[in-house]
């Protein structure tokens, strides 16, 4: 529906005169409902988020976001971003490619599968890797005989990562690639392009706003995880504490101001994480599959 | 590849890549979720049935998933009243400020749950902003299953708000206008021809913010309080036996979750049938 097409209808809405919308004090009340229902349960959160932050006043801010065991958490944070992005990534373009330029046997089973990780609990995506690698689990003997540690270390927390984040960027390629067909990769192809030539110079560019939106989500996802990686982590300071286990500890702590204050920074992300996602659904919604709306 | 075709399980394809592709996704997703997966379930097996029944229908366990259930039900259906009331509004109305409330709704999604679970605490303690208002009227928010239910509201808002809107935004506005013809009144418009259209949007959006928050960790520990048998939710007793070691029971409880989680949706997929057999889409 265009803007244009919708423009006289809008007019005559505003006078409350069309059989298609409500009486003027129904269409108040109902704004006025869901406006309030929004700024309490989610504006207020966010704003206390930064008074908290700032209670104790700027120097206090700083201060609780550079000091070393901070500083380990945000670098932890981004590594672990840095490794479980771009393993989902390859994965999502992986998996878009077999599902939409392909028609075979389980597809749909294989859809469905994708999609998994989001039905589960957090702390469950954590436990199953504990009960793989963990010190009781079921290769616990053989990781501690090698002197390989999973849990309560890095790959550990990556793990859990990789899997709460696994859908994000294949549930965003799947149906646009599924919408665009084989035509163009055809094309290329039949004019002389190798596979991979084709991939990259043809397919990409097609799924690349699509393919950075995923990436976007994911991304906050991955940064921001929490149970999965509380289980895992074993939550050693400095050292395999992430952002969110640190907020956790220092709020455990008592050390509010400075719990808020890393908390800023992860709200922050969530700002950025919502004004990249509203531009690219703005400038490239025809680019971004049908499924844009989560 | 050939011996796929052999077999007809793909259709012959110009395109090259199929073997690499779906090798690679099929590794990956087994490797990172089937096989551990399937350990949660083997483990839980280990305890034969008779023992997997005793744990999870133990005083403590039983009393931690139920209160799960019901506070994500509670949560699920506050949702699924005020959702479509927003979705309505977002989509039907023009008023100052309308993009920015679209753009926030999404809020939950990119929020890590540890901050949402902070922040609502330092809202409805008995000291926050919120809080201070309702302990003089002698309710309490904070560390009660009543701050559970704020929390599982909280992350549950999006999934009601995205099923209905587009729904809304697709809705034929001739069925109005026909039955405003018909000489049915606005109110009768609403709840006998758009509200049952919509009717599967809304339980398909109540089952996802349902079954969210089932699982929901991060933000509910910090306001829930944890008392065993009163506040305290699955997910955290699955993490206290797996501290004790407990492998076995945590596995046990986690089976049940996922047992829930599954059978919400499998409502989910019986409900969008139902859409499709009448909506015909």
């Amino acid at each position: 529906m265009t803007d244009a097409a919708i423009a006289p209808l809008l007019v005559t809405e505003q006078r409350g005169t069309t059989v298609t919308t409500e009486q003027w004090p129904v269409r108040i009340l109902l704004i006025g409902v869901a406006v309030a229902f929004l700024v309490l349960f989610l504006f207020m959160p966010l704003a206390a988020v930064f008074v908290e932050a700032f209670r104790a006043g700027i120097g206090a801010y700083f201060a609780a976001i550079t000091e070393p065991d901070a500083l380990a958490a945000i670098r932890l944070t981004l590594l672990v971003a840095a490794i479980a992005v771009p393993a989902n990534v390859v994965f999502g373009l992986a998996a878009s490619w077999a599902i939409a330029k392909f028609e075979f046997t389980g597809k749909s089973v294989l859809n469905t599968l994708i999609d998994l990780p989001f039905s589960v609990s957090p702390v469950i995506s954590g436990l199953i890797y504990v009960l793989l690698f963990g010190g009781q689990g079921y290769f616990g003997a053989f990781l501690h005989s090698e002197n390989i540690q999973i849990i309560f270390a890095l790959p550990g927390i990556v793990l859990a990562t990789i899997f709460v984040t696994f859908p994000f960027v294949a549930r965003e390629l799947v149906p646009l690639m599924q919408e665009q067909g084989t035509q163009d990769e055809e094309a290329a192809l039949s004019l002389g392009a190798s596979g991979w030539k084709t991939f990259f110079k043809v397919t990409l560019p097609n799924i690349r706003w699509a393919l950075l939106y995923g990436v976007v989500l994911c991304n906050a996802r991955a940064m921001g995880e929490f149970g999965a990686v509380s289980v895992v982590s074993g939550h050693i300071r400095g050292k395999t504490n992430t952002m969110p286990l640190h907020v956790e500890i220092l709020y455990n702590e008592y050390n509010f101001a400075a719990a808020f204050a890393v908390a800023s920074l992860l709200a922050l992300l969530a700002l950025v994480t919502l004004v990249i996602k509203v531009a690219l659904e703005w400038r490239y919604a025809d680019q971004i599959a049908a499924s844009r709306r989560h | 590849m050939a011996g796929a075709r052999g077999l007809a399980l793909k259709r012959p394809s110009a395109l090259p890549g199929f073997g690499l592709a779906l090798g690679f996704t099929l590794t990956y997703l087994s490797l990172i979720v089937l096989i551990p997966l399937a350990a949660l379930v083997l483990k839980s097996a280990t305890l034969g049935f008779a023992g997997f029944w005793e744990i999870v229908t133990g005083a403590r366990t039983l009393a931690a998933l139920r209160l799960s259930f019901f506070t994500s039900l509670f949560a699920a259906t506050v949702n699924a009243v005020f959702g479509t009331i927003i979705a309505w509004v977002l989509v039907r109305y023009q008023f100052p400020g309308r993009r920015l409330l679209d753009a926030f709704v999404d809020l939950p999604f990119a929020l890590p749950t540890a901050v949402a679970g902070i922040a609502l605490t330092a809202l409805y303690a008995p000291n926050g902003w919120i809080g201070s208002w309702l302990a003089p009227l002698g309710i309490k928010i904070a560390y009660t299953p009543n701050g559970i239910a704020i929390a599982l509201i909280f992350i549950g808002l999006p999934f009601v708000v995205r099923t209905v809107q587009p729904v809304l935004e697709e809705f034929d506005r001739e069925l109005e206008e026909a039955s405003a013809t018909l000489g049915a009144n606005r109110r009768q418009t609403v709840f006998r021809v758009m509200l049952p259209a919509l009717l599967p949007a809304i339980l398909t959006g109540f089952a996802l913010a349902l079954a969210r928050a089932v699982g929901e960790y991060g933000s509910v520990i910090f306001i829930a309080g944890n008392l065993p048998f009163i506040s305290e939710i699955a997910p955290l007793l699955i993490i206290i036996r797996l501290e004790e070691f407990g492998y076995a029971q945590a596995a046990a409880i986690g089976t049940a979750m996922l047992m829930i989680s599954f059978g919400i949706l499998l409502l989910v997929h019986l409900v969008q049938a139902w859409q499709r057999r009448r909506f015909g889409r």
